[in-house]
Protein backbone atom coordinates (compact mmCIF):
# COMPACT_ATOMS: atom_id res chain seq x y z
CA UNK A 1 0.00 0.00 0.00
CA UNK A 2 1.58 3.45 -1.47
CA UNK A 3 1.61 6.34 1.90
CA UNK A 4 -1.38 8.69 1.16
CA UNK A 5 0.87 11.95 -0.14
CA UNK A 6 1.10 14.62 2.77
CA UNK A 7 -0.77 17.24 0.55
CA UNK A 8 -3.51 14.95 0.66
CA UNK A 9 -3.83 14.42 4.27
CA UNK A 10 -3.40 18.11 4.43
CA UNK A 11 -6.10 18.62 2.53
CA UNK A 12 -8.56 16.27 4.17
CA UNK A 13 -7.62 17.83 7.42
CA UNK A 14 -8.49 21.32 6.56
CA UNK A 15 -11.92 20.34 4.97
CA UNK A 16 -12.37 18.46 8.31
CA UNK A 17 -11.36 21.64 9.77
CA UNK A 18 -13.98 23.85 8.11
CA UNK A 19 -16.31 21.62 8.76
CA UNK A 20 -15.97 22.23 11.89
CA UNK A 21 -15.73 25.37 11.99
CA UNK A 22 -18.81 26.03 10.36
CA UNK A 23 -20.79 23.95 12.10
CA UNK A 24 -20.23 24.82 15.67
CA UNK A 25 -18.37 28.06 15.47
CA UNK A 26 -19.42 30.49 12.76
CA UNK A 27 -22.97 31.28 12.63
CA UNK A 28 -24.09 30.75 8.66
CA UNK A 29 -23.92 34.47 7.04
CA UNK A 30 -26.46 36.39 5.83
CA UNK A 31 -27.35 39.70 4.88
CA UNK A 32 -30.51 41.99 6.16
CA UNK A 33 -31.20 43.16 2.52
CA UNK A 34 -34.46 40.44 3.17
CA UNK A 35 -35.33 41.57 6.68
CA UNK A 36 -37.82 43.73 8.98
CA UNK A 37 -39.20 44.45 11.76
CA UNK A 38 -42.95 44.34 12.86
CA UNK A 39 -44.35 46.06 16.02
CA UNK A 40 -46.06 43.82 18.37
CA UNK A 41 -47.57 47.52 20.06
CA UNK A 42 -49.50 46.18 22.91
CA UNK A 43 -46.51 43.68 24.49
CA UNK A 44 -43.54 45.71 23.69
CA UNK A 45 -41.89 43.42 21.68
CA UNK A 46 -40.93 43.40 17.48
CA UNK A 47 -40.96 40.38 15.58
CA UNK A 48 -38.09 39.75 13.17
CA UNK A 49 -38.86 38.86 10.03
CA UNK A 50 -37.79 37.77 6.71
CA UNK A 51 -39.08 37.70 3.20
CA UNK A 52 -37.59 35.17 1.09
CA UNK A 53 -39.28 32.69 2.71
CA UNK A 54 -41.82 34.63 4.58
CA UNK A 55 -41.39 33.68 7.96
CA UNK A 56 -40.80 35.16 11.81
CA UNK A 57 -37.29 34.54 13.01
CA UNK A 58 -36.98 36.05 16.45
CA UNK A 59 -39.03 38.21 18.99
CA UNK A 60 -36.82 40.80 20.40
CA UNK A 61 -38.35 42.09 23.76
CA UNK A 62 -37.67 45.32 26.26
CA UNK A 63 -38.86 47.85 23.96
CA UNK A 64 -41.01 49.95 26.34
CA UNK A 65 -44.68 51.30 25.61
CA UNK A 66 -44.94 50.90 21.81
CA UNK A 67 -48.91 51.84 21.16
CA UNK A 68 -47.43 54.48 18.20
CA UNK A 69 -44.02 52.99 17.60
CA UNK A 70 -42.12 53.80 14.51
CA UNK A 71 -38.84 52.35 13.11
CA UNK A 72 -35.99 53.47 11.31
CA UNK A 73 -32.78 51.53 9.84
CA UNK A 74 -28.81 52.13 10.24
CA UNK A 75 -27.50 53.07 6.62
CA UNK A 76 -26.10 49.42 6.58
CA UNK A 77 -28.79 47.65 6.97
CA UNK A 78 -27.84 45.98 10.42
CA UNK A 79 -30.02 47.61 13.21
CA UNK A 80 -33.04 48.91 13.62
CA UNK A 81 -33.85 52.23 15.91
CA UNK A 82 -37.17 51.58 17.21
CA UNK A 83 -39.61 55.04 18.76
CA UNK A 84 -41.52 54.10 21.64
CA UNK A 85 -44.68 56.20 22.87
CA UNK A 86 -43.05 56.09 26.44
CA UNK A 87 -39.77 57.86 25.03
CA UNK A 88 -38.00 54.87 24.47
CA UNK A 89 -35.44 54.94 21.49
CA UNK A 90 -34.00 51.30 21.25
CA UNK A 91 -31.35 50.28 18.94
CA UNK A 92 -32.07 46.30 17.60
CA UNK A 93 -29.74 44.42 15.87
CA UNK A 94 -31.37 42.51 13.23
CA UNK A 95 -28.44 39.55 13.05
CA UNK A 96 -27.90 38.94 16.33
CA UNK A 97 -31.73 39.34 16.70
CA UNK A 98 -31.03 41.24 20.22
CA UNK A 99 -32.12 44.85 21.86
CA UNK A 100 -28.42 46.53 21.36
CA UNK A 101 -28.74 49.70 23.35
CA UNK A 102 -31.85 51.35 24.81
CA UNK A 103 -32.45 55.06 26.28
CA UNK A 104 -35.49 56.71 27.58
CA UNK A 105 -35.13 59.72 25.92
CA UNK A 106 -38.48 61.78 26.77
CA UNK A 107 -42.14 61.41 28.42
CA UNK A 108 -43.89 60.55 25.09
CA UNK A 109 -42.76 60.52 21.80
CA UNK A 110 -43.93 60.40 18.38
CA UNK A 111 -41.41 58.95 15.75
CA UNK A 112 -37.94 60.02 14.77
CA UNK A 113 -35.83 60.02 11.89
CA UNK A 114 -32.50 59.31 10.70
CA UNK A 115 -29.40 61.56 9.18
CA UNK A 116 -28.76 61.70 5.61
CA UNK A 117 -24.89 60.13 6.35
CA UNK A 118 -26.66 58.17 8.92
CA UNK A 119 -24.66 59.20 12.08
CA UNK A 120 -27.68 61.36 13.84
CA UNK A 121 -31.00 59.69 15.26
CA UNK A 122 -33.50 62.21 15.78
CA UNK A 123 -36.92 61.65 18.26
CA UNK A 124 -39.75 63.88 17.98
CA UNK A 125 -41.08 64.30 21.15
CA UNK A 126 -44.55 65.33 22.73
CA UNK A 127 -43.62 65.93 26.56
CA UNK A 128 -41.59 67.72 26.38
CA UNK A 129 -42.52 68.99 23.12
CA UNK A 130 -39.85 69.09 20.76
CA UNK A 131 -36.64 67.19 19.00
CA UNK A 132 -33.37 65.49 20.65
CA UNK A 133 -30.92 64.45 18.42
CA UNK A 134 -28.87 61.24 19.42
CA UNK A 135 -25.64 59.78 18.31
CA UNK A 136 -26.68 56.79 16.20
CA UNK A 137 -23.88 54.74 17.41
CA UNK A 138 -23.90 55.30 21.05
CA UNK A 139 -27.04 56.39 21.71
CA UNK A 140 -25.14 59.46 23.81
CA UNK A 141 -27.26 62.90 23.34
CA UNK A 142 -25.36 65.47 20.82
CA UNK A 143 -28.39 68.32 21.08
CA UNK A 144 -31.83 69.29 22.16
CA UNK A 145 -34.10 71.86 20.11
CA UNK A 146 -37.04 72.50 22.24
CA UNK A 147 -40.63 73.34 20.55
CA UNK A 148 -40.99 76.73 22.45
CA UNK A 149 -43.78 78.86 20.65
CA UNK A 150 -45.89 81.27 21.64
CA UNK A 151 -44.32 83.46 24.71
CA UNK A 152 -42.15 81.07 24.86
CA UNK A 153 -42.95 79.25 27.41
CA UNK A 154 -45.59 76.71 25.94
CA UNK A 155 -43.81 73.97 23.94
CA UNK A 156 -46.09 72.01 21.39
CA UNK A 157 -45.98 68.60 20.36
CA UNK A 158 -43.37 67.84 17.27
CA UNK A 159 -45.26 65.63 14.61
CA UNK A 160 -43.97 64.67 11.23
CA UNK A 161 -40.39 64.79 11.69
CA UNK A 162 -38.61 64.01 8.27
CA UNK A 163 -34.75 64.03 7.25
CA UNK A 164 -33.92 66.41 4.37
CA UNK A 165 -30.96 66.27 2.45
CA UNK A 166 -27.79 68.25 3.76
CA UNK A 167 -28.04 66.75 7.51
CA UNK A 168 -31.36 68.37 7.69
CA UNK A 169 -34.47 67.24 9.93
CA UNK A 170 -37.92 68.78 9.12
CA UNK A 171 -40.81 68.81 11.40
CA UNK A 172 -44.26 70.05 12.31
CA UNK A 173 -45.47 71.96 16.12
CA UNK A 174 -48.81 70.95 16.27
CA UNK A 175 -50.00 73.94 18.99
CA UNK A 176 -47.98 75.97 17.12
CA UNK A 177 -48.77 75.54 13.68
CA UNK A 178 -45.42 76.40 12.42
CA UNK A 179 -42.69 73.96 10.77
CA UNK A 180 -38.81 74.14 11.37
CA UNK A 181 -36.46 72.90 9.46
CA UNK A 182 -33.02 72.07 11.83
CA UNK A 183 -29.49 71.86 10.26
CA UNK A 184 -27.25 69.46 12.14
CA UNK A 185 -24.26 69.78 10.23
CA UNK A 186 -22.67 70.35 13.69
CA UNK A 187 -24.63 68.01 15.50
CA UNK A 188 -24.21 69.86 19.23
CA UNK A 189 -25.47 73.28 17.46
CA UNK A 190 -28.64 72.80 15.60
CA UNK A 191 -29.24 75.77 13.48
CA UNK A 192 -33.38 76.20 13.62
CA UNK A 193 -35.06 77.97 10.61
CA UNK A 194 -38.81 78.65 11.41
CA UNK A 195 -42.04 79.05 9.58
CA UNK A 196 -44.77 80.66 10.98
CA UNK A 197 -48.79 80.26 10.87
CA UNK A 198 -48.46 77.42 7.79
CA UNK A 199 -51.98 76.34 9.17
CA UNK A 200 -53.67 74.99 12.21
CA UNK A 201 -52.97 71.94 13.87
CA UNK A 202 -50.76 69.95 11.50
CA UNK A 203 -50.57 66.85 12.77
CA UNK A 204 -48.22 64.66 9.86
CA UNK A 205 -45.86 65.50 7.83
CA UNK A 206 -43.73 64.05 4.68
CA UNK A 207 -41.04 64.52 2.78
CA UNK A 208 -41.40 63.60 -1.06
CA UNK A 209 -38.80 60.77 -2.09
CA UNK A 210 -36.85 63.33 -3.75
CA UNK A 211 -36.32 64.76 -0.91
CA UNK A 212 -37.26 68.57 -2.33
CA UNK A 213 -40.87 68.93 -0.77
CA UNK A 214 -42.20 68.88 2.92
CA UNK A 215 -45.47 68.49 3.30
CA UNK A 216 -47.52 68.90 6.60
CA UNK A 217 -51.12 67.42 6.48
CA UNK A 218 -53.74 70.07 8.50
CA UNK A 219 -56.33 68.99 11.31
CA UNK A 220 -57.72 72.41 12.05
CA UNK A 221 -58.34 73.15 8.38
CA UNK A 222 -59.07 71.45 4.96
CA UNK A 223 -55.33 71.70 3.62
CA UNK A 224 -51.78 70.88 3.49
CA UNK A 225 -48.90 72.96 3.83
CA UNK A 226 -45.77 72.66 1.71
CA UNK A 227 -42.24 73.90 1.97
CA UNK A 228 -39.99 73.61 -1.28
CA UNK A 229 -36.62 73.02 0.44
CA UNK A 230 -34.94 73.34 -2.48
CA UNK A 231 -36.15 77.54 -2.12
CA UNK A 232 -36.89 77.83 1.24
CA UNK A 233 -36.94 81.81 1.26
CA UNK A 234 -40.14 81.14 -0.44
CA UNK A 235 -41.86 80.14 3.04
CA UNK A 236 -44.57 78.04 3.10
CA UNK A 237 -47.80 78.29 1.16
CA UNK A 238 -51.01 76.42 1.46
CA UNK A 239 -52.08 73.68 -0.86
CA UNK A 240 -55.59 72.15 -1.35
CA UNK A 241 -56.93 74.67 1.06
CA UNK A 242 -60.71 74.30 0.80
CA UNK A 243 -60.79 70.39 -0.16
CA UNK A 244 -63.51 69.77 2.02
CA UNK A 245 -64.94 72.00 0.28
CA UNK A 246 -66.82 73.84 3.34
CA UNK A 247 -68.45 70.80 3.91
CA UNK A 248 -68.43 69.45 7.78
CA UNK A 249 -65.72 66.81 8.64
CA UNK A 250 -66.79 63.42 9.82
CA UNK A 251 -65.13 62.63 12.90
CA UNK A 252 -62.23 61.23 13.28
CA UNK A 253 -61.20 58.10 15.21
CA UNK A 254 -58.11 57.99 13.73
CA UNK A 255 -55.42 60.27 12.37
CA UNK A 256 -54.16 59.77 9.38
CA UNK A 257 -50.12 58.66 8.39
CA UNK A 258 -48.60 61.04 5.88
CA UNK A 259 -44.98 59.19 5.87
CA UNK A 260 -45.16 56.52 3.27
CA UNK A 261 -47.39 58.42 0.92
CA UNK A 262 -47.57 57.51 -2.72
CA UNK A 263 -46.30 59.25 -5.79
CA UNK A 264 -46.69 58.50 -9.16
CA UNK A 265 -46.69 59.48 -12.77
CA UNK A 266 -46.45 62.99 -11.33
CA UNK A 267 -49.44 62.77 -9.28
CA UNK A 268 -49.24 62.34 -5.49
CA UNK A 269 -52.14 60.49 -3.52
CA UNK A 270 -52.90 61.50 -0.10
CA UNK A 271 -55.50 60.74 2.70
CA UNK A 272 -58.35 63.12 3.40
CA UNK A 273 -58.86 64.15 6.81
CA UNK A 274 -62.51 63.57 7.85
CA UNK A 275 -63.36 62.47 4.71
CA UNK A 276 -63.97 58.92 2.87
CA UNK A 277 -61.39 60.01 0.09
CA UNK A 278 -58.81 59.79 -1.27
CA UNK A 279 -56.81 63.00 -2.77
CA UNK A 280 -55.04 62.98 -5.71
CA UNK A 281 -52.58 65.75 -6.35
CA UNK A 282 -50.68 66.68 -9.76
CA UNK A 283 -47.27 67.63 -8.48
CA UNK A 284 -46.06 70.23 -10.91
CA UNK A 285 -48.15 72.78 -9.25
CA UNK A 286 -49.43 71.03 -6.52
CA UNK A 287 -53.26 71.76 -6.99
CA UNK A 288 -56.24 68.87 -6.74
CA UNK A 289 -56.42 66.41 -9.82
CA UNK A 290 -59.28 64.49 -8.60
CA UNK A 291 -60.44 62.48 -5.23
CA UNK A 292 -61.43 58.89 -5.39
CA UNK A 293 -64.05 58.11 -2.97
CA UNK A 294 -63.15 54.86 -0.75
CA UNK A 295 -64.44 52.26 1.62
CA UNK A 296 -63.59 54.66 4.70
CA UNK A 297 -61.29 57.09 6.14
CA UNK A 298 -58.22 56.37 4.80
CA UNK A 299 -55.00 55.83 7.35
CA UNK A 300 -52.27 55.06 4.82
CA UNK A 301 -52.40 55.44 1.49
CA UNK A 302 -49.45 53.34 0.65
CA UNK A 303 -47.69 53.32 -3.37
CA UNK A 304 -46.69 50.06 -4.81
CA UNK A 305 -43.28 50.33 -5.90
CA UNK A 306 -43.21 51.49 -9.76
CA UNK A 307 -46.51 53.35 -8.49
CA UNK A 308 -48.92 52.16 -10.74
CA UNK A 309 -51.05 51.44 -7.48
CA UNK A 310 -51.67 52.13 -3.92
CA UNK A 311 -53.36 50.40 -1.01
CA UNK A 312 -55.20 52.25 1.43
CA UNK A 313 -56.24 51.15 4.36
CA UNK A 314 -58.91 52.69 6.94
CA UNK A 315 -60.22 54.21 10.58
CA UNK A 316 -61.55 52.48 13.17
CA UNK A 317 -64.62 51.53 12.65
CA UNK A 318 -64.06 50.26 8.57
CA UNK A 319 -60.68 49.19 9.72
CA UNK A 320 -61.57 45.26 8.76
CA UNK A 321 -60.36 46.40 4.74
CA UNK A 322 -58.17 47.15 2.34
CA UNK A 323 -58.61 48.62 -0.75
CA UNK A 324 -56.39 48.95 -3.61
CA UNK A 325 -56.47 51.95 -6.50
CA UNK A 326 -55.35 51.81 -9.77
CA UNK A 327 -53.61 55.11 -10.40
CA UNK A 328 -53.96 55.79 -14.22
CA UNK A 329 -57.90 54.78 -14.06
CA UNK A 330 -58.25 56.30 -10.59
CA UNK A 331 -60.76 53.64 -9.26
CA UNK A 332 -60.95 51.16 -6.67
CA UNK A 333 -59.92 47.89 -8.42
CA UNK A 334 -60.43 45.31 -5.54
CA UNK A 335 -61.82 45.41 -1.84
CA UNK A 336 -60.02 42.68 0.51
CA UNK A 337 -60.80 41.67 3.79
CA UNK A 338 -58.09 40.98 5.45
CA UNK A 339 -58.96 40.42 9.18
CA UNK A 340 -59.93 42.74 11.81
CA UNK A 341 -58.32 45.80 12.23
CA UNK A 342 -55.69 46.45 9.67
CA UNK A 343 -52.90 49.16 10.95
CA UNK A 344 -50.29 49.17 8.24
CA UNK A 345 -49.36 47.99 5.42
CA UNK A 346 -45.52 47.80 3.60
CA UNK A 347 -44.20 47.10 0.33
CA UNK A 348 -41.15 44.89 -0.80
CA UNK A 349 -38.49 46.90 -2.20
CA UNK A 350 -39.14 45.50 -5.68
CA UNK A 351 -42.70 45.47 -5.29
CA UNK A 352 -43.48 41.47 -5.17
CA UNK A 353 -44.79 40.99 -1.73
CA UNK A 354 -46.96 43.52 0.60
CA UNK A 355 -47.26 42.75 4.39
CA UNK A 356 -50.49 43.67 5.98
CA UNK A 357 -50.88 43.77 10.01
CA UNK A 358 -54.32 42.85 11.38
CA UNK A 359 -54.15 43.29 15.03
CA UNK A 360 -57.36 42.26 16.11
CA UNK A 361 -56.65 38.99 14.15
CA UNK A 362 -52.83 38.98 16.13
CA UNK A 363 -51.95 37.78 12.34
CA UNK A 364 -49.71 39.27 9.43
CA UNK A 365 -50.55 38.53 5.83
CA UNK A 366 -48.37 38.55 3.00
CA UNK A 367 -49.79 39.67 -0.41
CA UNK A 368 -49.02 38.76 -3.65
CA UNK A 369 -50.18 42.08 -5.29
CA UNK A 370 -50.12 41.35 -8.95
CA UNK A 371 -52.88 38.12 -7.67
CA UNK A 372 -53.93 39.08 -4.58
CA UNK A 373 -53.87 36.17 -2.99
CA UNK A 374 -52.50 35.24 -0.22
CA UNK A 375 -49.29 34.13 -0.07
CA UNK A 376 -48.42 33.65 3.75
CA UNK A 377 -49.57 34.25 7.47
CA UNK A 378 -47.33 34.68 10.20
CA UNK A 379 -49.30 34.96 14.10
CA UNK A 380 -47.94 38.03 15.57
CA UNK A 381 -49.03 39.64 18.81
CA UNK A 382 -51.23 42.81 18.30
CA UNK A 383 -49.39 43.76 15.45
CA UNK A 384 -48.87 47.43 13.76
CA UNK A 385 -46.04 49.13 11.89
CA UNK A 386 -44.48 46.86 9.80
CA UNK A 387 -40.67 48.08 8.52
CA UNK A 388 -38.62 46.29 6.18
CA UNK A 389 -34.85 47.19 6.39
CA UNK A 390 -34.74 48.68 2.71
CA UNK A 391 -36.20 51.64 4.44
CA UNK A 392 -32.30 52.37 5.14
CA UNK A 393 -32.08 53.43 1.37
CA UNK A 394 -34.59 55.91 1.19
CA UNK A 395 -34.69 59.63 1.82
CA UNK A 396 -37.80 60.05 4.41
CA UNK A 397 -38.04 56.41 6.40
CA UNK B 1 -62.65 74.58 28.40
CA UNK B 2 -65.13 76.57 30.08
CA UNK B 3 -67.68 77.05 27.32
CA UNK B 4 -67.68 73.34 26.74
CA UNK B 5 -67.90 72.60 30.49
CA UNK B 6 -70.71 75.45 30.58
CA UNK B 7 -73.04 73.52 27.59
CA UNK B 8 -72.32 70.31 29.28
CA UNK B 9 -73.81 71.30 32.29
CA UNK B 10 -76.92 72.78 30.54
CA UNK B 11 -77.59 69.81 28.55
CA UNK B 12 -77.57 67.59 31.41
CA UNK B 13 -79.74 70.11 32.99
CA UNK B 14 -82.49 70.29 30.06
CA UNK B 15 -81.80 66.38 29.63
CA UNK B 16 -82.81 65.50 33.47
CA UNK B 17 -81.05 62.81 35.82
CA UNK B 18 -78.15 60.94 33.59
CA UNK B 19 -77.35 57.26 33.80
CA UNK B 20 -74.72 57.63 36.25
CA UNK B 21 -75.98 57.82 40.05
CA UNK B 22 -74.19 57.82 43.17
CA UNK B 23 -74.37 54.36 42.85
CA UNK B 24 -72.09 54.15 39.90
CA UNK B 25 -73.22 53.42 36.69
CA UNK B 26 -74.81 50.25 36.00
CA UNK B 27 -72.04 47.78 34.47
CA UNK B 28 -73.01 45.91 31.15
CA UNK B 29 -72.56 42.39 30.29
CA UNK B 30 -69.46 40.73 31.00
CA UNK B 31 -68.78 40.00 26.75
CA UNK B 32 -69.61 43.45 26.22
CA UNK B 33 -66.91 44.37 29.05
CA UNK B 34 -64.83 42.99 27.18
CA UNK B 35 -65.21 44.97 23.99
CA UNK B 36 -65.13 47.97 25.87
CA UNK B 37 -62.16 47.53 27.35
CA UNK B 38 -60.51 46.38 24.06
CA UNK B 39 -61.95 49.70 22.64
CA UNK B 40 -60.49 51.63 25.18
CA UNK B 41 -57.22 50.79 24.79
CA UNK B 42 -57.09 49.99 21.17
CA UNK B 43 -58.77 52.39 20.07
CA UNK B 44 -58.83 55.42 22.48
CA UNK B 45 -55.35 54.23 22.34
CA UNK B 46 -54.52 55.77 19.18
CA UNK B 47 -54.31 59.19 20.49
CA UNK B 48 -54.26 58.65 23.89
CA UNK B 49 -51.77 55.52 24.19
CA UNK B 50 -52.68 52.44 25.32
CA UNK B 51 -51.42 53.07 28.79
CA UNK B 52 -53.34 56.15 28.83
CA UNK B 53 -50.36 58.27 29.35
CA UNK B 54 -51.22 60.38 26.44
CA UNK B 55 -50.64 61.16 23.02
CA UNK B 56 -51.99 63.49 20.87
CA UNK B 57 -54.88 63.30 23.26
CA UNK B 58 -54.36 63.97 27.17
CA UNK B 59 -53.37 61.62 29.63
CA UNK B 60 -56.81 59.31 31.29
CA UNK B 61 -55.11 58.14 33.90
CA UNK B 62 -56.68 57.96 36.98
CA UNK B 63 -54.57 60.85 38.55
CA UNK B 64 -55.39 63.37 35.55
CA UNK B 65 -59.04 62.59 35.76
CA UNK B 66 -59.49 62.78 39.63
CA UNK B 67 -60.53 66.47 39.61
CA UNK B 68 -62.69 66.13 36.78
CA UNK B 69 -66.12 65.72 36.79
CA UNK B 70 -67.79 62.21 35.65
CA UNK B 71 -70.80 63.99 33.82
CA UNK B 72 -68.58 66.18 32.04
CA UNK B 73 -66.27 63.63 30.94
CA UNK B 74 -68.87 61.10 29.82
CA UNK B 75 -70.38 64.16 27.89
CA UNK B 76 -66.70 64.57 26.27
CA UNK B 77 -66.70 60.82 25.64
CA UNK B 78 -70.17 60.74 23.71
CA UNK B 79 -70.04 64.06 21.87
CA UNK B 80 -66.50 64.69 21.31
CA UNK B 81 -64.71 68.26 21.97
CA UNK B 82 -65.27 70.90 19.30
CA UNK B 83 -61.76 72.41 18.07
CA UNK B 84 -59.75 69.63 19.33
CA UNK B 85 -59.40 66.23 17.41
CA UNK B 86 -61.42 64.36 20.21
CA UNK B 87 -64.69 62.28 17.48
CA UNK B 88 -67.86 61.96 19.34
CA UNK B 89 -68.17 57.77 20.41
CA UNK B 90 -72.00 57.96 20.69
CA UNK B 91 -72.32 55.83 17.73
CA UNK B 92 -70.60 53.11 18.94
CA UNK B 93 -71.68 53.79 23.10
CA UNK B 94 -74.98 53.90 24.79
CA UNK B 95 -75.43 56.73 27.65
CA UNK B 96 -74.70 54.07 30.35
CA UNK B 97 -71.44 52.49 28.70
CA UNK B 98 -69.89 55.94 28.55
CA UNK B 99 -70.55 56.43 32.12
CA UNK B 100 -68.95 53.33 32.71
CA UNK B 101 -65.91 53.90 30.37
CA UNK B 102 -65.32 57.04 32.69
CA UNK B 103 -65.72 55.05 35.95
CA UNK B 104 -63.26 52.38 34.25
CA UNK B 105 -60.41 55.18 33.25
CA UNK B 106 -61.24 56.95 36.92
CA UNK B 107 -60.13 53.58 38.83
CA UNK B 108 -57.91 52.64 36.38
CA UNK B 109 -58.08 50.38 33.35
CA UNK B 110 -57.43 46.66 33.80
CA UNK B 111 -54.54 44.95 32.41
Amino acid sequence: MKRAPAWRLAAVLAAVLAAVLVGCAQPELRGTGDLGLVVERAAGRVKLIETSGRTALATIAGLGDLSHASIVYSRDGRYGYVFGRDGGLSRVDLLLARLDRRVVQAGNAIGGAISQDGRLIAVANYEPGGVRIFDAATLEPLADIPAAFGDGTRRAKVVGIADAPGQRFVFSLFEAGEIWVADLSDPRRPQVTRHRDIGKQPYDGLITPDGRHYIAGLFGEDGLALLDLWNPQAGVRRILGGYGRGEEPLPVYKMPHLRGWAIAGGHAVLPAIGRKEVLVVETAGWSEAARIPVHGQPVFVIAQPGGRRAWVNFAFPDNDTVQVIDLPSRSVVKTLKPGRAVLHMEFTARGEQVWVSSRDDDSVIVYDPASFAEIARIRADKPSGIFLSSRAFATGF
Amino acid sequence: MRRWSTFAILLFAAAGPVAAGAAGPAAPAEARRAELIHMVRQDCGSCHGLSMKGGLGPPLVPAALADKDAAQLQFVVLHGRRGTAMPPWRRFLSDAEAAWVVELLRKGLPE
